[in-house]
């Protein structure tokens, strides 16, 4: 299959936009061959995960774009990377590392992308419209973009998006087609009590069994409250790109492209029904804790950072206490929501009472938690997956009120009762 | 079957009980498996002809298939019963910056179940076969 390329994707290709446009337009016409596209499509903006360090090749990549003269063409923001450059000092990992991904995220700047450091960039002022055509890595916010903004963008990795962000163009597949974005199974939320379903707690919970019963199908859910908030719709999403490769979602009655089961399943029926009952969801809980009781080292939140909402939550549930000085209590943000929330009068007393803001990164991509002899406790379902195989740490998953309540106390303190069920 | 990522790869197949991804499941330095969760946990990619029914996980992942080959310590192929372009672009950007890509081929179920761990195989541009 061959793809059909416009005249100007032709004149990028032979080299008239430059050299580095004439590399970045050949990879995303390979891509869009890998993908059996049959052309390429404008996108209005992109998101860049490519900036976190993995090694040598991700700056020799970088240096190879820039080297030819890469420039972004459209508004392009940057995800999290390795270091926190507000709190330099947080940073625990080996030196030359750090000055190797230094290097790349400057890289990344000079080729015109926002330095934005966030993987919920969802939360940024300026966000995609519904149907806006966008080419965003990182799995949570591409599956926050399709499922909760109803704008397009396919599960692009790292590398594509600043090939798409240097052409302003990305393959007409996947996600970005009316016809790949229908609903395939069905997962009807059976008996679960009301109060469960109006806890946060439950989502992430939720997003973890549907990633791992879906594969890289799109799941819709029936049987949730409407008017479901954006954070709990960021944990689930997290939660199911994680454990799946689910790049969109809808939920009957809140998403915008599911206002009915029908909309969800564009006049089709589900390929499998799945229902989901207390016994699923405690099970699904249980799988993200490594060990149960015992006495903690850390607390990580905002995994994805943490909403100017969330800090205000977690404001509110801390109220005036102070963090066990056994315990440390990172919270991981976007430097933007860290400024709204100091604006807000929250970082101070937060501080104050032990918690540690991290911006531009993640406590669980990074060397940043002091002790990781003792389990973490999260009330993230991405971090509890993936936190023990990168940082070979014992995790306790929990509901934000019983990080808190540990994070007082120093040992885990977890209020069973919300899970009684029917 | 077709080729998402087209190059030659012969070695000894290791066929993953489950999807695995790339970025945070294995590490890049070793090609050891380090999602304690995956069911191969422990065991090595490096060098295998990697089967996995369809990909999973981080978009990171391309990072990860890309830094295995330039080190030589990721899959020498893989082989998927569906098209991942996660997986398929850090073997294509290995392509072009370091001029060696991994082969990633997309077969049918039928032939993807007669393959197995241990087995020997060679794919290449006259397609996969035992042997």
């Amino acid at each position: 299959m061959t793809v059909n390329l416009s005249d100007s994707d032709q004149e990028y290709l032979n080299g008239e936009q430059g050299p580095a446009a004439a590399s970045a337009m050949r990879i995303i016409v390979r891509l869009a061959d890998a993908m059996g596209a049959s052309e390429l499509l404008d996108v209005s903006s992109a998101h860049i995960d490519s900036c976190l360090y993995h090694g040598p090749a991700v700056l020799d990549f970088a240096r190879w774009l820039e080297d030819q003269g890469g420039k972004v063409k459209i508004p392009t923001t940057l995800n999290v990377s390795s270091l926190d450059l507000i709190h330099p000092d947080l940073y625990r990992g080996d030196a030359n590392w750090g000055e190797q991904a230094k290097l790349l995220m400057d890289s990344y700047e000079r080729m015109g992308c926002k330095p934005t450091w966030t993987c919920a960039p969802y939360q940024l002022e300026e966000r995609p419209d519904f149907g806006e055509q966008i080419a965003w890595a990182e799995s949570n916010a591409i599956v926050f973009a399709n499922s909760v903004l109803g704008a397009r963008t396919h599960r692009y990795g790292d590398f594509i998006d600043i090939c798409a962000a240097i052409c302003g163009r990305a393959p007409a597949a996947g996600l970005h087609l009316d016809q790949n974005r229908k609903g395939e199974i069905l997962f009807r939320i059976k008996e679960i009590n009301a109060s469960l379903l109006d806890r946060d707690v439950f989502y992430p919970v939720l997003g973890h069994f549907i990633g791992k019963n879906t594969g890289s199908a799109i799941p819709v859910v029936q049987g949730l409250p409407s008017g479901i908030d954006e954070d709990r719709l960021k944990a689930l999403g997290a939660a199911a790109a994680s454990s799946g490769s689910v790049g969109m979602f809808h939920v009957v009655g809140v998403t915008p492209e599911a206002a009915t089961l029908e909309d969800a399943f564009q006049g089709d029926t589900p390929r499998e029904v799945i229902d989901v009952t207390i016994e699923k969801i405690i099970k699904s809980r249980d799988e993200l804790s490594t060990v149960s009781n015992s006495k903690i080292g850390a607390v990580s939140l905002g995994t994805p950072h943490y909403s100017i909402h969330e800090i205000e939550k977690l404001f509110q549930l801390i109220d005036g206490n102070s963090i066990n000085p056994e315990v440390k209590f990172y919270v991981s943000t976007g430097r933007d929501v860290l400024t709204e929330a100091s604006l807000r009068g929250l970082v101070k007393p937060l501080e104050e009472a032990g918690v540690i803001f991290v911006t531009d990164t993640c406590t669980y991509i990074t060397p940043i938690i002091e002790d990781i002899a003792r389990p973490v406790v999260t009330d993230s379902a991405k971090w509890a997956y993936y936190a023990p195989g990168n940082l070979g740490v014992d995790v306790i998953f929990a509901a934000v009120e019983d990080c808190v309540a540990s994070a007082i106390s120093g040992s885990v303190s977890v209020d069973s009762k919300i899970w009684s069920g029917a | 079957m077709f080729f998402l990522v087209a190059g030659e790869a012969r070695g000894e197949v290791l066929k993953l009980d489950e999807p695995l991804s790339f970025w945070g499941g294995v590490d890049p330095e070793t090609g050891e498996i380090t999602d304690l969760r995956h069911p191969q946990s422990g065991m090595s990619v490096k060098g295998k002809v990697i089967m996995m029914p369809f990909g999973r996980g981080s978009s990171s992942g391309s990072s990860v298939v890309a830094e295995g080959i330039r080190s030589g310590s990721g899959p020498s192929g893989i082989i998927m019963m569906e098209a991942d372009e996660i997986i398929a672009l850090g073997s294509i950007v290995a392509d072009e910056i370091y001029g060696k890509a991994m082969p990633v081929v997309v077969v049918e179920k039928k032939q993807y179940e007669t393959i197995k761990t241990g087995d020997h195989v060679l794919v290449s541009k006259n397609g996969l076969s035992l042997l």
